[in-house]
């Protein structure tokens, strides 16, 4: 899963003319740097960025103090999520598990869409590094806030459906 | 960013390039000029002259004798040992010493102040306004019988904010207090003078004014008795165990002297940049410059984009070659937003948002323009995302 943790730190250099400027780049940035491709992918190029003006879930997780807020809008018809929208304040970490979030869900059924991991979205994304896995656990909640908040709206009570929101322990 | 051809640094409150001229100074003491300057040979004379050369090129340039002078490994080390000089002046072992520093201190001083908190001493951490200044009145009020310390930045090197190092040296001074002070930024932006200034106790590091990493300053005023940080050898004086480095000793002497030559010609080529930079950034909606108008460094600018994250920015930023550095918690490493920002008054939302750019005598208006060209872009690309950002 993670490329980072299988990275000892500090790592095994190995002894080969390979010894370059640019493979301490390489693995100064895997240590560092911590993004993997896809993530920046997500972060540069953010998919279903903005809001839904017809939607009827929203869900917003997260808190300033960590940094890290995340809005989702969903449109379900039929049990199915046929749109769904982001908005987030936070680090690239943050922009990007929203935004695989809702690559991932996106024309799902609810219950498929509920089967959503933050495990499921690092996965996606070729990993996250250990200080950052938080942003996938509020993609998570977010996504199922949203849901929470479309249930609430047919006047039916979410919490045996969705479960237990998560938030972000940083919160008051 | 792989290619460092293109780069635009703007990170120079995190450390500077080393110069060419400091570079050819030190290189022949990594080289021919290796011997240890304690060994009795002739051919260790050369090393020991050479670092007896930059002890007085240091004493120089801060108005300081060569004899008050210590090469420590960084500022770090300095803070470090400024605080065991002053808890070895209590007389009393039995009364817990008292220390007085500031909110907005580099971590340097920050956590040494919460270690020796740790071990029984009492520590006062003065507040500061909107602007990031303490006031000479809390000082005042704030020392107390057993006060041995008082340990203010000079200049912070998040925002660049000048504290009044003078004035807060007379109050010190006439109470009998050793007063020290975090000079780290401020070296070849402002000019220090420690008898003037009544400064008991001043830290540096080479590797902000172009030394190399690896290299700080302690001066310490002539009388006060010193007790050590580090035990060992006799170097220093018998004050600072451990074999000189001679290169890195060379090079912040060679570095420090001609960082105040040139003192004047680079302020005024970075408030060039800095107005312009100022100018163009204030016009961009909500945005907030954290600092002092009256007493800020030049070279430090520090600012605030409502609704939108500091590491966002950064890697944005980043991917096009430009380094800067952020008060965000994402980029701290802790889940906290930056402690001085927070301090000044900045809610969490606002501190998180926050860019420092750190010019150096390097860089050109080519740079600052190509920065503000893609500086304006990001940030409106970033608000476009978020949901708290407000037009």
């Amino acid at each position: 899963m993670l490329d980072l943790q299988v990275i000892p730190h500090p790592p095994n250099i190995p002894e080969s003319e390979e010894n370059s400027p640019k493979m301490f780049f390489e693995i100064g940035e895997r240590i560092t740097t911590m993004y993997s491709e896809k993530v920046m992918d997500h972060f540069t190029n953010p998919r279903n960025v903005g809001e839904l003006a017809d939607a009827n879930g929203i869900g917003e997780i997260g808190n300033a103090k960590c940094g890290d807020i995340m809005k989702m809008y969903v449109k379900i018809e039929d049990n199915t999520i046929i749109d769904i929208k982001f908005k987030t304040f936070g680090c690239g970490a943050a922009i990007a598990t929203s935004s695989m979030a809702t690559e991932l869900i996106k024309g799902k059924k609810i219950e498929d869409a509920l089967k959503l991991t933050n495990k499921a979205v690092m996965e996606a994304l070729n990993g996250l590094p250990p200080q950052k896995i938080h942003c996938s656990v509020l993609a998570e909640q977010a996504v199922k806030l949203a849901i929470s908040n479309y249930y609430k709206g047919q006047g039916v009570d979410p919490e045996p459906i969705v479960g237990k929101i998560v938030h972000c322990e940083c919160e008051d | 960013m792989n290619d460092l051809k293109d780069l635009i640094y703007f990170d120079n409150a995190a450390t500077t390039k080393v110069s060419e001229s400091v570079l050819d100074a030190m290189l022949p003491y990594l080289g021919q000029i290796y011997f240890n300057p304690s060994s009795i040979y002739s051919a260790s004379k050369h090393a020991k002259g050479a670092i007896e050369k930059a002890r007085a090129q240091v004493a120089k340039a801060i108005g300081a004798e060569s004899d008050e002078i210590y090469f420590t490994s960084c500022a770090t080390e300095s803070n470090n040992w400024a605080f065991t000089i002053a808890q070895g002046q209590n007389k009393q072992p039995a009364k817990p010493t008292h220390f007085i520093t500031t909110q907005i201190e580099h971590p340097a001083v920050l956590n040494t102040a919460k270690q020796k908190e740790k071990e029984g001493s009492q520590v006062t951490y003065l507040s500061v306004n909107e602007e990031g200044l303490i006031s000479p009145d809390d000082l005042k009020k704030s020392i107390q019988e057993n006060t041995a310390l008082v340990s203010v930045i000079y200049a912070n090197n998040e925002t660049g904010v000048i504290q009044p190092i003078d004035e807060l040296a007379n109050i010190c001074k006439e109470r009998g207090i050793l007063f020290h002070t975090d000079a780290v930024q401020v070296i070849g932006t402002l000019p220090v003078d420690v008898k003037r200034q009544n400064i008991s106790i001043l830290s540096l590091s080479g590797h902000k004014f172009h030394a190399p990493k690896g290299v700080g300053i302690l001066y310490v005023k002539k009388g006060i008795p010193i007790t050590n940080f580090l035990f060992g050898g006799g170097q220093e004086r018998g004050r600072r165990a451990g074999t000189e480095n001679v290169a890195n000793i060379v090079a912040i002497g060679q570095a420090v002297e001609e960082a105040i030559e040139c003192m004047e010609a680079k302020n005024e080529h970075i408030k060039k940049l800095r107005k312009l930079l100022f100018d163009r950034i204030t016009q961009i909606p909500k945005v907030k410059f954290n600092g002092s108008m009256d007493h800020n460094l030049p070279n430090i600018m520090n600012f605030s984009f409502e609704g939108i994250e500091g590491e966002g920015i950064l890697l944005h930023l980043s991917m096009q070659g430009i380094c800067c550095s952020s008060g965000s918690a994402c980029t701290s490493g802790s889940l906290d937003p930056s402690h001085v920002l927070i301090a000044m008054g900045l809610d969490h939302a606002l501190a998180q948002g926050s860019l420092r750019i750190s010019l150096s005598k390097y860089n050109t208006e080519q740079e600052v323009i190509r920065f503000l060209e893609i500086l304006k872009p990001t940030i409106e690309k970033l608000r476009a995302m978020s949901p708290i950002w407000k037009p």
